[in-house]
Parts: structure tokens; C-alpha cells; sequence
């Protein structure tokens, strides 16, 4: 498994509306739409550069430092 | 970066296009805006998914077209109120009693106590002239549905739009009806896998 990146999308699921808007835009495919209920991002393919985060029109991810 | 391989689906914002040129030239092709009633609650329903907004949505990748593509949205961080659950559900409630009015109308139409209504009312308000997309051989409650559903479906574009151009350019997926009721039907049947 390769190196994780320093940052990551993460998706509050009460505010997501699970539209795609994230999936659609991510250029590394990292979101999927889990079950038509919320977003979530793969972590191995995430590369934290805030695309989805950008486009999310519920305002539902945000990029954080990986803990 | 990968490039995202191009599907036929991407191009299904085109389909917004013809359904809204179509019903300007007849007005029972409006019929076919039921395919966006239809479709999401099959997946909902069917698939526990909303592959619909996903994937298939015309609406929601003329949106994004226009809004990112083309650039015609502003861009601005839609207020907390209009992403809360009660404007959500709220409209979503609202929509569907409009919905259930334009087959209330059709019965009374079909059943002879009202007249057929040539217009198409948009914003549930303003009435425009629209009777050169109906000719009289049609089955007047069939032209009555069309009428009403066209309303409708013109109504949430034009909202969508004013949506997309002030907020993100899929901001309307935030309050969509057909969204937020399958976003609550796959809710319902989602069962949380541990991993």
C-alpha cells in the first residue's frame, strides 16, 4: 500500500445529500456514493486536494490534516 | 491524475435541452419528464441507491455544465437554512402536493366538472399562453397532465438555475424533491456494514 497523503477529504454525513457532485469531480476517483445515504472518500486514493470540497454544493467536506 | 473516461450518461444534460425545446412544439412530449419521477425511486427502491443523481441525472450535469463548464456561477455559500432538513423535507412535501394538484386537476378534467387549462403556470403563479402545443383531437385530461407536469418541471428548472448561478452550480440537488425522497428511502434500507 502506498503512502498515505498528509491530507484527506472528510465528508460529514448528516450534510451530505448524496448527490455525486464529489464523486463526479474527484480526479483520482476516491469518493463513492455509499448506499445513496452520504459520500466517502477512499483514503488510500485520497489525495486531499479539495476538489469535492470545492464543488460540494451542501457544503458537506472538508479537507483536515490526516490525524 | 487519472482522466475520466467518457460514458454516453455524461452527455444526458443534452436530454434537458430537447424535453424543454419538445414541449414548445408539443406539449404532450412533457409526458416524458415522468422518467425523471420514475427512474430515481426505481433505483431507490429497487437498487437501495441513487444512481439516478449519481449518474443519470440530466439536470443535475446541465448544472454542473453550465455552472463550471460555461461559468456561470457565482459561486457564493448557500445559507444554513436552505441545506436544514426542514427546508428539505419541507419542500420536498410542497412539490409532491403540487404534483398530486396536477393529477387532481387531470381527474376533474377527465371527469367533465373543469375545463382544459392551455397554459403553462410557472412558479405557481404566472400563467402563460401555451395553446398552439395542443390540438384538439388530444384526450383533454391527457393535454391537462402534460400542461401541469410542463409547469412543474419548468418551475424547478428555472429554480435550479436561479440556484446554480447565485450558489454552486449543483445547488439544487441540496433541496431537490426527487433527491431528498430517495436520499430517504436508501436511508430506510441501508444497513451499516462494520469494516
Amino acid at each position: 500500500m502506498g503512502k498515505l497523503s498528509p491530507r484527506h477529504a472528510v465528508v460529514d454525513s448528516n450534510m451530505c445529500v448524496a448527490c455525486g457532485t464529489c464523486a463526479d469531480v474527484c480526479p483520482t476517483g476516491a469518493m463513492e456514493i455509499v448506499s445513496g445515504v452520504f459520500a466517502k472518500p477512499t483514503e488510500e486514493k485520497c489525495v486531499g486536494c479539495g476538489i469535492c470540497a470545492k464543488e460540494c454544493p451542501a457544503s458537506a467536506i472538508r479537507v483536515e490534516v490526516r490525524s | 491524475m487519472k482522466k475520466q473516461q467518457r460514458h454516453w450518461y455524461h452527455y444526458l444534460w443534452i436530454w434537458s435541452i430537447i424535453y424543454f425545446s419538445l414541449g414548445f412544439v408539443n406539449i404532450l412530449f412533457a409526458w416524458l419528464g415522468l422518467i425523471s419521477f420514475c427512474l430515481p425511486l426505481i433505483f431507490a427502491i429497487g437498487g437501495g441507491n441513487k444512481l439516478f443523481c449519481n449518474r443519470y441525472c440530466d439536470r443535475g450535469q446541465f448544472l454542473r455544465v453550465m455552472g463550471s463548464q460555461v461559468g456561470l456561477s457565482l459561486r457564493r455559500e448557500m445559507p444554513e437554512w436552505m441545506k436544514g432538513k426542514v427546508f428539505r423535507y419541507g419542500f420536498m412535501v410542497f412539490f409532491f402536493a403540487m404534483f398530486f394538484n396536477i393529477i387532481y386537476v387531470s381527474w376533474l378534467v377527465a371527469s367533465e366538472i373543469q375545463g382544459i387549462q392551455e397554459a403553462v403556470t410557472v412558479l405557481w403563479t404566472f400563467q402563460l399562453p401555451w395553446n398552439w402545443t395542443y390540438s384538439a383531437g388530444i384526450t383533454p385530461w391527457v393535454a391537462q397532465f402534460a400542461f401541469g407536469l410542463y409547469s412543474l418541471m419548468l418551475t424547478s428548472e428555472i429554480i435550479a438555475i436561479v440556484a446554480m448561478f447565485i450558489y454552486k452550480p449543483r445547488s439544487w440537488c441540496v433541496f431537490c424533491p426527487m433527491g431528498t425522497l430517495t436520499q430517504t428511502i436508501c436511508k430506510a434500507k441501508y444497513v451499516p456494514t462494520t469494516k
